[in-house]
C-alpha cells in the first residue's frame, strides 16, 4: 500500500523582498513536511518569519525560490487567481481575530465562501449544520456573532475552516484572547477534530498546552527552522 | 450576491444616509426632466400637432409666425410642387381674450390660429366662421363648449365649438379657426397687419413618401428662394428659446447626474475601506475579486434602483396633482425611463471607483494581523 502523499511539502523555500537597495530575506531555505494528520506547532518571536511560512503553505503567497506541495500538489507556480481557487478547494484558516462576517449567522458564517463560490445548496448547508453539530453549536447555529461568547465564536472561526474539508488547516495564535479553561477546550477541540478528519494543521503558538498536544513542535527564527523532538500526543 | 443582499437587509442603516440623498437627487432629476417636457410642450404643441411633414416660412422670418408673410403666389409655386391638396395655410394672432364673468383686466393670452389642414382630432370640414376649436388648457379657465371669447382690443367674438389637446404655442393656449376668422379678428385688431388677398403666414406641406427635408429644399428652389422651409422637427428647433431651455436643461441634468456619481462613489469607497480586513479574511479563505465586487455593484444598483423608485413615484404624483395649463410639467414614460437609467449608470460608474481598492486587498494581510 502505498503511502499517502504530504500534507505539506516545502522543499528549499525562500522568501525575499526588496527593501531599498537591499533586499529582506523572511524567509532561508526552509525545508518542512506534513504527513497527512500531522499538528505542527509553529514558534518562534515576531519577527522571524511565522507568518511568511504560513502565508506561503497555506498558498496566500508565491515563494521567491523553493518547491511547494499541499496534498501532493505542487503550488509553487499558480497564479493570484489559481491560488485563490486552491485556497477555496484546499486549505483552511483560523485567524487570530476571528473575523466572523458581522451580519451573519454562525450557519451563515460557515457557508459564506461557498455563497461567493456560487456553490450553495442542500449539500453545503447540511455540512455546515453537521460541523456545527460537531462543535457544539447545534443551538447557536442562527446566533449572530455578536451573541456568541468569545470562545463560541472562534468555534465558528474553527467549523469556517473545515468547511471546504481541506488538506491543511493554518491557526494563527488560536488561543491568545481565551483565557485558560476556554483555551484548553479550544486546543482539545483543535486536536480531536484533525485527528478525526485526519487534516493536517500548523498551529503558530507561544501556548505551552498546544506544543504539548501538537505532534511535532518546530522552531523558527530569523527566518531559519530548527527542528525540535517529536512529542508524544498527550494522553487524554 | 446572497451575501451584499443580506447585508442590505439586515444593515439597512448603513445605508441609509446615502439611500436618502440619491433619492432626493432622483425626484430632482425627474422634475427636472417633467418640467424640460412640460415646458417643450407649451412651447411647440402646435407646431407637433400640425398634419404636415414640412412648413414653409417666409425668407428672413427665421420660423416666426408674425415675422413671415406668404403672398397666394408664393402658394401657387408650392402647389405646384406637392400638389394643391397638400398644402395649407396657417395665420395667428397673439390677443388676450375676455371670457364672460371676468373683470375687464383679467385677460387670458390666447394665439388664435387660421388653418387649413386639419390637426389630429379635428374634423375634415373645419370651423364655421366666428368659431374655433381650444386647447384643453382653457378648461382650466372654466371655458366650456358654447362659451363665447372676445378677443383683443376690438373685443372679436369667436364660439368655443369643441377641445383639443396638446396644441399649445409659447406657452399659451391656442385656438384653432377657419383662415377667414383668422384674417377677420386679425383685421380687427391690428389694422397695421392685414393680409389682403390670399396671404397666410406660413404653408403647412404635406410629403408625398419623399423625406421632409429634401421636400423643404424642393420647395426653397421652386420659389427662387423667397421661401424658407423646414421640416416640422427643424421649425420646433428655430423656435426661439426652444434649442436654448433645451441645452440648459441639459447640463442641469447633466451635472445632477454627476453629482450621483460622486455620491455613490464616496459612500462605497468608505463601505469598501470599512471592509478592507473583511475582505481580505474571505479572499483568504477563497473567495475571488469578482465575486466580492459583484457583491459591491449590486448593493450600489439597489439602493439607486430604490431611490429611483421613490423619483419616479413622486413625479407621477406631481403629474397626478397639477391640473393641466397651470404648471408646465409632463412625466412621460419614456422621460422617467431614461432618467432612471441615467441614474443606474451613474451608480455602477461610482462604484468602479471602489474596484481598485478591492482588487488590491491583499489575502495575506489577514495573518498576523493583530487588529
Amino acid at each position: 500500500m502505498s503511502q499517502p502523499a504530504p500534507a505539506l511539502r516545502m522543499q528549499g523555500v525562500r522568501k525575499v523582498y526588496p527593501a531599498g537597495d537591499d533586499e529582506v530575506v523572511a524567509l532561508d531555505h526552509v525545508n518542512l513536511t506534513l504527513r497527512r494528520d500531522e499538528i505542527v506547532a509553529l514558534v518562534g518571536p515576531s519577527g522571524s518569519g511565522k507568518t511568511t511560512l504560513c502565508s506561503i503553505a497555506g498558498a496566500l503567497l508565491t515563494p521567491t525560490e523553493g518547491e511547494v506541495e499541499v496534498g501532493g500538489q505542487r503550488i509553487t507556480d499558480l497564479s493570484g487567481k489559481g491560488l485563490t481557487a486552491f485556497r477555496r478547494d484546499s486549505v483552511g484558516f483560523v485567524f487570530q481575530t476571528v473575523n466572523l462576517v458581522p451580519f451573519l449567522t454562525a450557519r451563515e458564517n460557515l457557508l459564506v465562501i461557498d455563497e461567493l463560490s456560487g456553490r450553495s445548496g442542500r449539500k453545503a448547508r447540511q455540512r455546515a449544520d453537521q460541523l456545527l453539530e460537531e462543535l457544539g453549536l447545534a443551538d447557536k447555529a442562527d446566533a449572530l456573532p455578536a451573541q456568541l461568547s468569545g470562545g463560541q465564536k472562534q468555534r465558528v472561526a474553527i467549523g469556517r475552516a473545515l468547511m471546504n474539508d481541506p488538506e491543511l488547516v493554518l491557526f494563527d495564535e488560536p488561543t491568545s484572547a481565551l483565557d485558560s479553561k476556554l483555551g484548553d477546550q479550544v486546543v482539545r477541540l483543535i486536536r480531536d477534530e484533525m485527528k478525526a478528519r485526519g487534516t493536517a494543521a500548523i498551529i503558530v503558538t507561544h501556548d505551552e498546552r498546544i506544543t504539548h498536544y501538537a505532534d511535532r513542535t518546530v522552531h523558527i527564527s530569523d527566518g531559519h527552522l530548527d527542528d525540535a523532538a517529536d512529542h508524544a500526543p498527550a494522553v487524554g | 450576491m446572497t451575501l451584499a443582499l443580506r447585508e442590505l437587509r439586515r444593515q439597512p442603516s448603513r445605508f441609509a444616509v446615502a439611500t436618502l440623498i440619491l433619492t432626493l437627487i432622483a425626484v430632482l432629476l425627474m422634475f427636472l426632466g417633467g418640467l424640460l417636457d412640460g415646458l417643450e410642450a407649451g412651447s411647440t404643441g402646435a407646431l407637433r400637432q400640425q398634419p404636415g411633414d414640412a412648413i414653409v416660412f417666409a425668407e428672413g422670418a427665421e420660423g416666426s409666425f408674425v415675422r413671415s408673410r406668404l403672398p397666394a403666389e408664393v402658394r401657387a409655386a408650392v402647389a405646384e410642387v406637392v400638389g394643391e391638396d397638400r398644402v395649407g395655410g396657417l395665420g395667428s394672432v397673439q390677443l388676450g381674450a375676455r371670457l364672460d364673468g371676468r373683470g375687464p383686466r383679467d385677460l387670458v393670452p390666447v394665439v388664435l390660429f387660421g388653418y387649413e389642414l386639419p390637426l389630429a382630432g379635428l374634423p375634415e370640414g373645419g370651423p364655421g366662421f366666428g368659431e374655433a376649436y381650444a386647447d384643453d388648457a382653457l378648461r382650466n379657465e372654466g371655458v366650456e363648449v358654447g362659451d363665447v371669447l372676445r378677443l383683443g382690443p376690438a373685443r372679436s367674438e369667436v364660439e368655443v365649438v369643441g377641445f383639443v389637446s396638446d396644441t399649445k404655442y409659447a406657452q399659451q393656449a391656442s385656438l384653432w379657426a377657419s383662415l377667414d376668422t383668422w384674417r377677420s379678428v386679425l383685421a380687427e385688431n391690428r389694422p397695421g397687419a392685414r393680409l389682403d388677398g390670399g396671404a397666410v403666414q406660413a404653408l403647412v406641406v404635406q410629403a408625398d413618401g419623399e423625406p421632409a427635408a429634401a421636400l423643404a429644399e424642393r420647395i426653397d428652389e421652386a420659389t427662387g428662394g423667397v421661401t424658407d422651409s423646414y421640416t416640422i422637427a427643424g421649425a420646433i428647433d428655430a423656435l426661439p428659446g426652444v434649442s436654448q431651455q433645451r441645452s440648459t436643461f441639459a447640463q442641469i441634468i447633466g451635472v445632477t447626474g454627476v453629482i450621483a456619481v460622486v455620491v455613490v462613489a464616496l459612500f462605497f469607497a468608505l463601505l469598501t475601506v470599512e471592509r478592507t480586513s473583511l475582505y481580505g479574511v474571505l479572499k483568504a479563505l477563497g473567495a475571488g475579486t469578482g465575486s466580492i465586487f459583484a457583491g459591491v455593484l449590486l448593493q450600489a444598483v439597489v439602493v439607486t434602483a430604490a431611490a429611483s423608485a421613490v423619483g419616479v413615484g413622486a413625479a407621477l404624483l406631481m403629474d397626478a396633482l397639477v391640473p393641466a395649463g397651470s404648471l408646465p410639467f409632463d412625466a412621460t414614460p419614456a422621460r422617467l425611463a431614461s432618467s432612471v437609467g441615467y441614474l443606474l449608470f451613474a451608480a455602477v460608474v461610482g462604484v468602479a471607483f471602489s474596484l481598485r481598492r478591492v482588487l488590491r486587498v491583499d489575502p495575506a494581510s489577514a495573518i498576523g494581523g493583530a487588529q
